[in-house]
């Protein structure tokens, strides 16, 4: 091999357009794996596609008179808990990544040390995005409809700001987790609580009183609430600022935990 | 520069356990180090170390002049890492994998592809390219594998366990394909826990065990470190075994090994050889075959470890997994 790369000059540090082309390059290979693997996407819908039936055709006599009202009801947070349990894959991609050694090939080279992060995460979006199409698609089949097309809109950006915000957390996991079955169980344990604890299938004030002020505190009652309000063709300014405080802390609290496990993960 | 790869009391712990208790090694520019040891002797920890990939906790250690703390960045941009575990994206096409790398170091679309083809060319791939990896057997990923690992042609090399757990054919061709890298002039520090691997391909080797190194030298060095030379005497006759072992014992001043057919035992003057035959002929001893060789490296890595070496490349994979389960 030649000895091109043998530089007698200390290299530069890498600027961040640097830093942005090697996280897009492995934004990439994320696209390329989606390409590779589209039935990662339908699984990832699957089980939403299975709580619309569940929910709407079985529950939903019984939960709001008639299964037309509840599908209304509850298709935009079953939209957002397709989202949040999405989430999740970002700390499996990544477990996966360190297991199998590729992460130990990035960390070789001359690259910015953000990139695998950076190229997971946008990656994940671009999946975020086309499972909420998809979702959104099977409702508009069974019958709902998107009253203000501008408040879809925002109400689908309303929900990336928070996934991306959330999957800093699931990257964390996922650099901490010995096993893809640790990642799992973590999110299992976590994310049911968390859709279920929530508006996302009984409004708060059909629950007990003494869960309440749980349901009312949990960010996913408020991006549910928002989603509902907007889609319908409201504003509602409170839920959404709740949404993109909560938004800010968990980006503040987990981005930075996981960069900082990712810099010493060894 | 004269060494490519100079490291000096490299310490790295792990909790309790001294993955590196104090660990030197140099490698010479354009030649290949061999570092021989047993599974968990440190041999991976000392590559990650010289790989930026870990800092040790004592120590220094430098690549190409460039410190593997303070200056990783330069580093990076020198050397190629070739790992245990085969790490290509097993969802992505061979060229994909390739191109990947080569975006990332820097290459345009077109160039990178070009160079992915060249290698794939290279190693033998070429019409694997366009597969899923997951499709390709673990000869052909190790070989993607270290494809990848030269996009940036690096001119310093780490191969962690190459052969770990190919069957013969396979291994053979990465050696074919290692000693190719060696003609271009590139410095490999190869990892392995077989004997007939660093023999074959190494020009110095360091025997490391318990995260220290135990010997060194070039490979007929090492053989040469244990006593020098081994006498091989074997009888015409099954029956006369012990009586063979007897004059040899009595000549050498060493206890024999009594092989099936033969009888072993250092010797440290060849003169040694002439008092043998003469002792034999005394006795009425029919001589089948008589010879003088210098050890094996595995008789070199029994007698510095006091275990002897993995040599059937096939057992260590199942160890492995046992020993991580």
């Amino acid at each position: 091999m030649s000895a091109v790369t043998t530089a007698a000059v200390p290299a530069p540090r890498l600027g961040f357009g640097a830093s942005l082309r090697h996280g897009l390059t492995l934004t990439r290979r994320s696209l390329l794996k989606i390409k590779a693997n589209p039935e990662e996407v339908i699984g990832l819908t699957i089980q939403p596609i299975m709580f619309v039936a569940l929910f709407v055709f079985i529950f939903g006599q019984a939960l709001a008179g008639s299964w037309q009202e509840y599908r209304d009801f509850a298709l935009p947070g079953i939209i957002v808990q397709t989202v949040v349990f999405a989430t999740m894959g970002t700390g499996l991609s990544l477990n996966s990544d360190i297991e199998k050694g590729i992460f130990d090939r990035f960390r070789s080279l001359p690259i910015a040390r953000s990139a695998p992060l950076v190229g997971a995460v946008l990656g994940d979006l671009v999946r975020y995005t086309l499972s909420v199409l998809v979702i959104t698609v099977i409702g508009v089949v069974i019958g709902f409809r998107l009253e203000s097309l501008p408040g879809t809109v925002a109400a689908v950006a309303l929900i990336l700001v928070f996934a991306f915000a959330l999957c800093w957390m699931s990257a964390l996991v996922g650099l901490m987790a010995r096993s893809i079955m640790g990642v799992q169980m973590f999110a299992m344990t976590l994310m049911f609580p968390l859709t279920f604890g929530s508006s996302i299938f009984v409004a708060a004030d059909k629950m007990p009183s003494w869960l309440r002020p749980v349901i009312e505190v949990n960010p996913i009652t408020h991006l549910t609430d928002a989603v509902r309000s907007l889609i319908a063709g409201g504003f509602p300014v409170s839920h959404i600022v709740t949404t993109l405080v909560w938004s800010a802390v968990f980006f503040a609290v987990f981005f930075p935990l996981a960069v900082w496990r990712y810099k010493r993960r060894t | 520069m004269s060494h490519a790869i100079q490291a000096e009391g490299l310490v790295k712990r792990f909790g309790e356990t001294k993955a590196l208790d104090g660990v030197d090694l140099t490698a010479r520019t354009g030649t290949v180090l061999g570092v021989l040891g047993p599974n968990g002797a440190g041999k991976t920890t000392a590559v990650r170390v010289l790989a930026t990939l870990l800092r040790p906790d004592a120590g220094h250690a430098t690549v190409g002049g460039y410190d593997v703390v303070r200056q990783s960045f330069e580093v990076r941009q020198l050397i190629g890492l070739t790992g245990q575990y085969a790490a290509v994206d097993e969802q992505l096409t061979g060229v994909e994998n390739l191109m990947m790398i080569g975006r990332l170091l820097g290459l345009r679309g077109r160039e990178a592809r070009r160079r992915a083809e060249s290698l794939l060319e290279r190693f033998r791939l070429a019409d694997a390219g366009g597969r899923r990896t997951s499709t390709y057997s673990g000869g052909m990923r190790r070989r993607l594998d270290l494809a990848a690992s030269l996009v940036g042609r690096p001119t310093v090399l780490y191969l962690d366990e190459p052969t770990t757990g190919l069957d013969p054919h396979s291994r053979n061709e990465l050696w074919d394909i290692v000693r190719d890298l060696i003609g271009d002039g590139v410095t490999v520090l190869l990892t392995t826990q077989y004997l007939e691997e660093a023999d074959q391909l190494a020009d110095d080797i360091a025997v490391i065990d318990h995260g220290k190194v135990i010997a060194r030298g070039t490979p007929d060095e090492l053989k040469v470190q244990l006593g020098g030379q081994v006498l091989d005497v074997r009888p015409a006759d099954r029956a006369d075994l012990p009586a063979v072992a007897k004059v040899v014992a009595a000549v050498t001043g060493a206890e024999p090994v009594t092989a099936e057919l033969a009888v072993q035992a250092p010797v440290t003057d060849s003169a040694m050889l002439a008092a043998v035959v003469r002792g034999l002929d005394e006795q009425g001893v029919a001589v089948g075959e008589l010879a003088l060789r210098k050890p094996s490296l595995d008789e070199v890595f029994l007698a510095l470890t006091g275990s002897p070496a993995e040599d059937t490349p096939g057992d260590t994979k199942n160890e492995t997994m046992e020993g991580a389960a």
